[in-house]
């Protein structure tokens, strides 16, 4: 089980994971050692699988297109949906792989650089592959908020008074 | 027009702070640490519900008490939380923010020649409230050695039969400090012998960082003694919704519902609405809130150590407060000189009381990156006067 403390600290290094120990530790009042100890055996367990930054691309005139795809798939023997899973999974431009529940069996999410590239991933790779009944594709037009964070119109600056008691 | 106004008014001084509000309205780039609210925007779930019963021409007036729906919220919340009970019908009344609250009690409480006890340093209107009331304030000075807590010791030496009324408010505004259930139990103890009545404004309780907080009023035999006063303000970053509640023995709730109702008549709709959703879904949001502010705390406690100043930890609300007197320098020259030479805005202690002198205010409760900006700056004005 998770401390208390413990699951503060893995928050903190959500929200902003280039804090180092030591700004760890002022803020959390837990030791550096603790910390340092704590954040190497979560990377080695991959609690912590990875440092990176929340991009968001549609503000760097970058072209790139996503698009969520739902998948119908028939279950193996013995695998149920894990062998197929697994297999998509591999796909350099299949970037999140979810088995949902609903009307549909997994659900993708998919980036390319324009939006007939997607499709045609979709049509010669993904609905092809053995066991895919069909797809239904989602191409995303704006993305709004993503892991939590408000990609546009979240700046909201209260007006605060600068003094008041 | 001076001479026609009331002489109770005319003679009663500006707040401190708003003397050094005027200040800093002229500066530009200023970073301000001077405010006493959050920095948090009331959390969505809470807005939405306003919005919402807007839709729905939820435009009307309430009972004077308030909605009943959100009075039993309360009554069940300070159930939950201190095991107190009120009965919603009688006992409970929902006000215009707490502040409301404290004029009402004073009002309906106080006769000239009553005393007010007020600990010092304090918010800034429990003095005025009383003067308004027709009653005398004494105060009582807390010491940065005890944590400014409140010592009956302290309350011996100012006390005389007078009194009748003892302000309560911890977690405290301006200094952090808070009262834990052995703090207060000898001040129970001190108010039953003298008869004295309780106000005890918790309206920073949920801000507790170590430990639980203990409502005045769960302590042994001093629920009928004690007017609880809390609000939605810093627990679900309210402010400017204007909402706050008292609790307590029926008499006095009714007599204050009586003034209520004839100056306010009720607290707006709306806001009552989105009390009641703070209470009922913002749990989670308070929480996170409230973990945030308590790794701030961290951060401005060490980084004010680190310059040199003595700080006391302060365990409560959303301020520290350092001691500045190895500057040199008085509370007000502090804030003064800081906010010229390096546009940082504190507030000297003395805007809280005479026992605020060798300390100022910051407020932490604003983003990590303008607190450690903040806290270069302070650093090298602190430097230049070590």
């Amino acid at each position: 089980m998770l401390s208390e403390p413990d699951r503060r600290l893995l928050k903190l290094l959500e929200q902003d994971c280039r804090l180092t120990p030591q700004e760890l530790s002022i803020q959390t009042g837990l030791s550096v050692e603790h910390i340092t100890t704590r954040i190497h055996e979560w990377e080695k367990e991959k609690v912590i699988v990875q440092y990176r930054p929340l991009i968001n691309w549609d503000r760097t005139g970058d072209e790139k297109v996503s698009a969520l795809i739902d998948v119908k798939v028939l279950p193996q023997r013995g695998f149920g949906f894990d062998k197929i899973a697994r297999r998509l999974q591999k796909f350099a431009e299949i970037k999140a792989v979810y088995l949902i529940s609903g009307g549909y069996d997994l659900s993708l999410l998919i980036e390319g650089r324009t939006m007939q590239e997607v499709a045609l991933f979709v049509a010669e790779k993904l609905a092809p592959l053995e066991h895919i009944q069909s797809t239904a594709t989602h191409f995303v037009l704006r993305r709004y908020k993503q892991d939590g964070v408000e990609l546009t119109g979240g700046d909201e600056t209260p007006q605060r008074l600068m003094v008041s008691p | 027009m001076r001479h026609y106004l009331n002489s109770t008014v005319a003679n009663l001084p500006p707040s401190g702070i708003r003397k050094f509000f005027d200040l800093v309205a002229t500066m530009e780039g200023i970073i301000s640490l001077g405010v006493g609210e959050p920095d948090f925007v009331t959390p969505w779930t809470v807005r939405e519900s306003g919005i919402f019963s807007l839709e729905q021409g939820q435009t009307m007036y309430t009972s004077n008490a308030g909605l009943l729906e959100l009075r039993q919220e309360l009554t069940q919340h300070l159930a939950k939380t201190q095991g107190m009970l009120y009965n919603p019908e009688t006992e409970i009344l929902v006000t215009v923010g707490a502040s409301e609250a404290v004029d009402l009690a004073m009002r309906a409480l106080l006769s000239p020649g009553d005393i007010v006890l007020v600990p010092d340093p304090s918010y800034v209107s429990y003095g005025p409230c009383a003067i308004l009331a027709g009653a005398g304030v004494r105060y009582v000075p807390t010491r940065a050695d005890q944590d400014f807590r409140l010592r009956v010791e302290d309350l011996q030496r100012v006390y005389s039969p007078e009194a009748k009324l003892l302000v309560l408010s911890y977690p405290n505004n301006p200094t952090g400090a808070i009262m834990t259930r052995e703090d207060l139990l000898p001040i129970a103890q001190f108010a039953a012998e003298h008869d004295l009545l309780i106000l005890s404004d918790e309206i920073y309780s949920d801000l507790t960082y170590q430990g639980t907080h203990t409502a005045f009023a769960a302590l042994p035999g001093m629920r009928d003694r004690t007017l609880h006063l809390s609000g939605f303000s810093k627990s679900y970053a309210m402010t400017g919704w204007r909402i706050g509640y008292a609790a307590g023995q029926s008499d006095l709730i009714q007599a204050m519902t009586r003034i209520h109702q004839y100056t306010i008549l009720c607290a707006p709709i709306t806001a009552q609405v989105a009390a009641i959703e703070a209470l009922r879904a913002a749990e989670q949001a308070k929480r996170e809130m409230v973990e945030t502010y308590d790794h701030r705390r961290r951060l401005m406690v060490h980084g004010l150590r680190e310059m040199g100043l003595s700080c006391f930890e302060p365990l409560g609300a959303f301020y520290v407060f350092p001691d500045i007197t190895a500057t040199r320098l008085s509370a007000e020259d502090f804030a003064e000189q800081l906010l010229r030479e390096e546009k940082v805005a504190v507030v000297p202690g003395t805007a809280f009381g005479p026992s605020g002198e060798g300390h100022v205010r910051c407020s932490y409760a604003y983003s990590t990156e303008q607190l450690e900006e903040a806290l270069e700056r302070i650093s090298r004005f602190v430097k230049r006067r070590l």
